[in-house]
């Protein structure tokens, strides 16, 4: 199971991350399209994107979120009816929506970023090479 | 099914289902069992701003269906079923509420009646603001509202079983083409009790993707399953097409996700150190309640019970199927709509079947289990499966046999009238025997099936019962029997319960914990402002589509420091959102107070129309208001002593016990009339319970129709 990765050390907070995830999947420059989202703190930067633990799917009531074969949680669009149960539940605040078309968007680690990510700071890792230390629980 | 199923269809009506629009589909659906006529009707702008939709909507068609003298029974009677504006709203809990009224069997006024499920939603969805059903079919008819095919069918399917959890299962197979078609598919049905008893409910039903199966949401109180039967109707179906998170298509998208989101958040952080709903559902009060002496116990004598904690929310926990996303419509993440899986049953034509138990929730477990001294678990399910899929409310079923078991203690039953049956507190064969004689129409189970109002009324007749005694003990009010809080140490509670226009029960207003825990209304003008503000806030959810769990079952801590913490003011704003931001009509808490009291005053008015509705009509029974029997005094002694002194100044120690209850009942008695008198002037009625005609105008509602109804009392008042 491969998921998205990221060294914090070596971002520099250009954000192409974002705008080539909003342009991938929604054809637009807004970066609140985006499914991996960069955060500065006294010039450390951090990063929150989905890392795959399949709590979504528990609190999901139409079954349109599920694991596939490689272990991505995806949705399928035509079961969603944008209940925003797994935007509100996502431990770690990466399930996103859009109003617009009323479905719920996540990081399916297309890898599109990882190209596009000019510090190298962003990579396809098997699951237990990636650190969680970036990312803040909720609950 | 490859069986062949047989439909002749009897009457059919095509349409096109419209766009909906800012959470209207302008028009409603007018239905005559009898005659086969179907019809659309138009929503105007005028109807959408007096009236909102649910709650108001019903009421609006039906006081144009129905004359002065129309009783339930009477043709021209109808359900009526609508969501609201917001119903179907999918990012915010609780959203996908259906209101149902009608002139009710035990009432004889209006009912109204809320229900979780499908149906309400997926109705409008399919182009369908309302529907309101007329006539008396010759013979057994389901009524089809298929978007798919687009038309409005009403159909004989002989085949159909009654029994809800039969019919259920049947008619989503038949009518699915496809399995995937039943998430979309939803139907109102009653069952075998509602054909001979007054205590009908109607099960609204959903199909639970996880599980795979029907379940079902109960619209009980007033016996509204009881009229759908009388009109022969098996049930009524929508049949949708599938649909996205914006069917609504509400005006700002973007406001409803930005205070969906939140409340999402608030109920994912706060519900597992509060009240664990999605863990307990509502049986999470029943050791609360039981703790505070406010759980009924043996027909509301006493107020809690060493046993009450077997069936508390701890034990509950353990026994409902937990991690399931149990919410009665997609986004409710409080998800009280548990279930009990695999329960095999012990008695009756089902036994040995193993079904899903809907429930149960916290007013069912008061209701067949504490109030009638049942304790048992395994029993209170059993009782609550056969109330469902009888059609049988459980709420008005326990409390009938909770006075009947005391009415049999108190010698005006014995075991000859009761047909062998010991019909003494804390027997659950008992109980379930008369459940079954009820879907029979056979024994005990026709006394039962009338409720305690009419009920009462035979003790009297055939059985020399004590007329006073009965009146006291029966807790009912306008022949609706209550739900399940103790209110005799919250006079709030008790107007709470009978200044009501549908009868006792508690979505108009709560006020227990504010009143007699609290101790936040000291004053009757306290009491009465409560007893305006929150019902006419609590019946607001049932115009727009909405639950009112979802407001004050979870809140975030940071509510106490508001400025009025009773009110949950953040939430309201959560609400005066999602409603501008579906219809586009701005708002703010006066409006939300104004479209209700317009509603509200219309059923009062309705009321006194249909003969009743007045000061004569809102008296609870004393049984709710202080002790009747010396055993109840002696269980409190120390209590009511203790009133005694402060509140009256008398010495217990100098008084006789029957001097002592004496001393009670008159104080408790004139301190409610008092309480009434506040609470008129507060609403703008009369000393006789009467809107005004400068109130009604005030309102917008002072349509000539409804201002002949109340003048007639207003020049006998002078």
């Amino acid at each position: 199971m491969k998921v998205l990765a990221y060294v914090a050390q070596k971002c520099t907070g250009a954000r192409t991350c974002e705008v080539t995830c909003a342009q991938t999947w929604f054809k637009v420059q807004d970066v609140s399209k985006s499914s991996i989202r960069i955060s500065a703190n006294d010039g450390i930067f951090a990063a929150e994107f989905c890392i795959q633990c399949g709590k979504c799917i528990e609190v999901c009531p139409t079954e349109a979120l599920y694991y596939n074969k490689q272990g991505i949680v995806l949705l399928k669009k035509d079961l969603c009816v944008g209940c925003m149960s797994c935007v509100g539940f996502c431990p770690y605040g990466v399930m996103y929506f859009a109003p617009e078309e009323a479905l719920a968007f996540k990081c399916v680690a297309c890898g599109q970023c990882v190209k596009a990510c000019p510090s190298e700071a962003l990579k396809i890792v098997e699951l237990d090479e990636a650190s969680t230390s970036v990312w803040d629980f909720r609950f | 099914m490859t069986e062949k199923i047989i439909r002749h269809v009897l009457a059919e009506f095509a349409y096109q289902a419209p766009k909906i629009e800012r959470g209207y589909a302008n028009q409603t659906l007018y239905v005559n069992v009898a005659t086969g006529e179907i019809k659309a009707k138009p929503v105007s702008e005028e109807m959408k701003f007096k009236f909102t939709g649910g709650k108001g909507f019903d009421l609006w068609l039906l006081w144009n269906a129905v004359n002065d003298n129309t009783k339930w029974n009477s043709p021209e009677n109808e359900i009526v079923i609508s969501s609201g504006p917001c119903g179907g709203t999918t990012q915010y809990p609780g959203s996908g509420k259906s209101l149902v009224t009608t002139i009710s069997p035990t009432t004889e006024v209006i009912t109204d009646s809320n229900a979780g499920g499908h149906f309400g939603p997926l109705l409008k969805f399919s182009g369908w603001d309302a529907i309101e059903v007329q006539g008396i079919a010759e013979r057994d008819v389901v009524v089809i509202v298929d978007a798919i095919a687009g038309k409005v069918t009403v159909e004989e399917l002989p085949d159909a079983p009654t029994d809800t959890h039969l019919l259920g299962a049947w008619l989503y197979d038949v009518l699915a083409e496809k399995p995937h078609e039943k998430y979309y598919i939803a139907m109102v049905s009653a069952g075998t009790g509602a054909d001979h008893s007054l205590l009908g409910c109607l099960n609204f039903s959903l199909y639970d993707r996880k599980r795979q199966d029907v379940r079902y949401k109960q619209a009980a109180r007033g016996g509204p399953g009881t009229v759908l039967r009388h009109k022969r109707i098996k049930a009524l179906v929508v049949r949708a097409k599938p649909f996205r998170g914006d069917a609504n298509h509400p005006a700002d998208p973007e406001r409803i996700a930005r205070v969906g989101a939140d409340m999402q958040h608030e109920v994912a952080t706060w519900d597992p150190v509060q009240n664990r709903m999605r863990n307990r559902g509502t049986p999470y009060l029943v050791g609360i309640m039981s703790d505070y002496d406010l759980l009924p116990v043996n027909n509301f004598k006493f107020g809690s019970h060493p046993k009450a904690h077997d069936i508390n929310g701890a034990y509950w926990e353990t026994r409902l199927t937990q991690g399931l996303p149990d919410g009665c419509w997609y986004g409710c993440t409080i998800a009280c709509a548990h279930a009990v899986d695999g329960f095999e049953l012990q008695t009756g034509p089902y036994k040995g079947q193993r079904v899903i138990v809907d429930g149960p929730e916290y007013e069912t477990i008061g209701a067949v289990g504490s109030t009638c001294g049942i304790f048992d678990a395994d029993a209170i399910l059993e009782l609550n499966f056969y109330c469902d899929t009888y059609g049988i409310d459980t709420i008005s079923y326990g409390n009938t046999i909770g006075f009947l078991m005391e009415c049999y203690e108190a010698g005006i039953l014995d075991l000859e009238k009761t047909g062998g049956l010991e019909l003494t507190f804390g027997n659950a064969a008992a109980s379930l025997e008369i459940l079954h004689q009820v879907a029979q129409g056979e024994g005990l189970g026709r006394l039962a099936g009338l409720g305690i109002r009419k009920a009462k009324a035979y003790l009297i007749e055939h059985f020399e019962a004590d007329p006073q005694f009965v009146q006291d003990i029966g807790m009912e009010n306008k022949g609706m029997e209550y739900s399940m809080y103790m209110g005799k140490e919250s006079l709030a509670q008790q107007g709470g319960y009978a200044l009501t226009n549908k009868g006792p029960q508690h979505d108009e207003a709560w006020l227990i914990f504010m009143d007699q825990v609290n101790n936040q209304l000291p004053t009757f003008e306290d009491k009465a402002e409560a007893l305006h503000y929150f019902p006419m806030w609590r019946t607001w959810f049932g115009l727009c589509g909405f639950c009112k769990l979802p407001w004050n079952d979870v809140v975030d801590p940071k509510n106490s420091k508001s400025a009025e913490p009773a009110k949950i003011p953040h939430h309201v704003q959560n609400y005066v959102d999602i409603f501008a931001a579906v219809t586009g009509r701005e708002i703010d808490i006066n409006d939300i107070i104004a479209m209700s009291e317009r509603v509200y005053n219309l059923q009062r008015v309705f009321n006194i129309r249909l003969g009743k509705g007045l000061r004569e009509h809102d008296y609870p029974p004393y049984r709710g208001v202080g002790p009747v029997t010396e055993e109840e005094y002696e269980s409190r002694q120390e209590r009511y002593d203790k009133q005694l002194r402060e509140w009256l100044g008398l010495d217990p120690d100098a008084m006789t016990l029957q001097e002592k209850m004496a001393a009670h009942r008159k104080y408790r008695t004139e301190r409610y009339e008092h309480l009434m008198d506040a609470v008129y002037e507060r609403r703008g009625w009369t000393r006789n319970g009467v809107p005004t005609v400068e109130k009604l105008k005030a309102l917008g509602i002072g349509f000539p129709e409804v201002l002949a109804v109340v003048e007639k009392h207003l020049q006998v008042e002078g």
